[in-house]
């Protein structure tokens, strides 16, 4: 027996059945289709570190019908930060795709004194370039974050608009729960192909945006 | 050594380990099922179905007690009729019919592109009580070339025969009068009949185009 089958021969126990030796990450490279996996894939995990932007400029393009992003206790360097984000259509070299959303928030203090549902006029937009709201007035002591999700369809069409619907909690700066729901279209039938995130002002000292690809 | 171990020796390297050419999709084909310990995710994708001028879009199969959760995403959704309303019912005979008795709220934000107005409210001409209808999803839609309605729907343990079949669902789509709708219904199925089929259409006229996925979610 030469030494290559002597080597394939060693892959297997006695029975045949072949060892974790005989294989490695190379040997699935031509698996692209695996059925029985979950349908939530994680794309990349961008760490905030006293950051002034977060941009995810490779990931998002026609590989997944939607995209999903997770924050997760982003907080800010500044008291009263608005955490935002816009789009790309050239790969992240601008961010400024024409946005029409709706923007409401429930809130609650918790000295219990206050809380309502409103429509916040401020924090949409009409046909704007700007930065769309995500979160408004996020507190920056130390225990004081926001999470939430962003959900982007389809952003790779060039037939269609691009939905994209957000729910966020956070804890705002005057000690209150506040839960927003803001939602829209980039509208343009240009694809969307990079994406940023930011504070309004100062930076983001430390969390964590996941962005995950939904099959 | 015969062409059949020379093309084996091939697909392995020098030293032994199994090379990319030696597996690909079909050599996995024959695993149905992981075992307990290898868990796969909690969500699955159960079925994918792509409209092409459908009056509609039934889901016969796969809703069952598998899952305790299903999730339904529409992902661009495209009326042949402007302005139609996008809708669902459900089936307890496996899709003969469509008219299980729904109570549900309907509430939704909206902002005209030349923003003229915008606006949060109950939309009561939207939600149903103990009604066979179908259920409004998002309404309005426009039929522009780049107009659609995109959004999710979670439907709750449909195969219980004692519990009523709760529903969430949260939508965006851009109106037929260039307004972007937030459009946020949900409720019951009132039955204690198992639920096992969704169909989902257009008001009126066909689905021009849209992907409709199903997704089975574990909780436990």
């Amino acid at each position: 027996m030469g030494q290559a089958t002597r080597n394939i021969a060693n892959s297997f126990t006695t029975s045949g059945v072949i060892t974790s030796s005989g294989v490695d990450n190379t040997s699935l490279n031509n698996i692209t289709d695996l059925s029985l996996g979950g349908s939530l894939i994680l794309l990349s995990t961008s760490t905030a570190s006293s950051d002034a932007t977060i941009s995810i400029t490779s990931g998002i393009d026609s590989t997944y019908d939607e995209y999903l992003f997770v924050f997760n206790n982003l907080h800010p360097a500044t008291n009263d930060a608005v955490f935002q984000f816009q789009g790309s259509t050239n790969g992240g070299s601008s961010y400024g795709v024409n946005i029409t959303s709706t923007a409401f928030r429930t809130f609650h203090n918790d000295a219990g004194s206050s809380n309502g549902l409103n429509y916040e006029g401020a924090n949409d937009l009409a046909q704007s370039t700007n930065f769309q709201y995500l979160m408004e007035g996020i507190g920056s002591d130390a225990k004081e974050a926001g999470s939430g999700t962003l959900r982007l369809y389809n952003p790779s069409s060039t037939t269609f608009v691009k939905h994209f619907v957000s729910d966020t909690h956070f804890r705002q700066k005057s000690d209150a729960t506040q839960r927003n729901l803001n939602a829209g279209y980039f509208n343009t039938t240009s694809a969307i192909n990079a994406i940023q995130f930011k504070m309004s002002n100062g930076n983001t000292d430390s969390g964590t945006i996941q962005l995950f690809g939904v099959k | 050594m015969g062409a059949r171990i020379r093309s084996l020796a091939n697909n392995f390297s020098s030293t032994g380990k199994l090379l990319a050419g030696g597996m690909n999709n079909a050599s996995l084909s024959g695993i149905t099922a992981l075992p307990s310990g290898a868990s796969p995710g909690k969500m699955r994708l159960l079925s994918t179905q792509t409209a092409s001028s459908s009056s509609s879009i039934s889901f016969t199969s796969g809703i069952d007690s598998t899952y305790d959760i299903y999730k339904f995403e529409f992902i661009n959704m495209h009326p042949a009729t402007d302005g139609a309303n996008f809708q669902f019912q459900c089936s307890t005979d496996g899709g003969s019919n469509y008219n299980t008795t729904v109570t549900s709220t309907y509430f939704q934000a909206f902002h005209f592109e030349n923003d003229s107005a915008t606006g949060l409210e109950y939309a009561a001409a939207k939600d149903l009580a103990q009604s066979t209808s179908f259920q409004n999803l998002f309404t309005g839609q426009g039929n522009d070339n780049d107009h659609t309605g995109t959004g999710e729907l979670f439907l709750f343990d449909p195969s219980s025969t004692t519990f009523v079949k709760h529903f969430l669902s949260n939508n965006n789509s851009s109106d037929a009068s260039d307004i972007t709708i937030n459009q946020i219904p949900a409720g019951y199925f009132n039955t204690t009949s198992a639920v096992n089929a969704v169909q989902f259409k257009f008001s009126s006229g066909n689905i021009d185009a849209g992907t409709i996925k199903l997704y089975g979610i574990s909780t436990s």
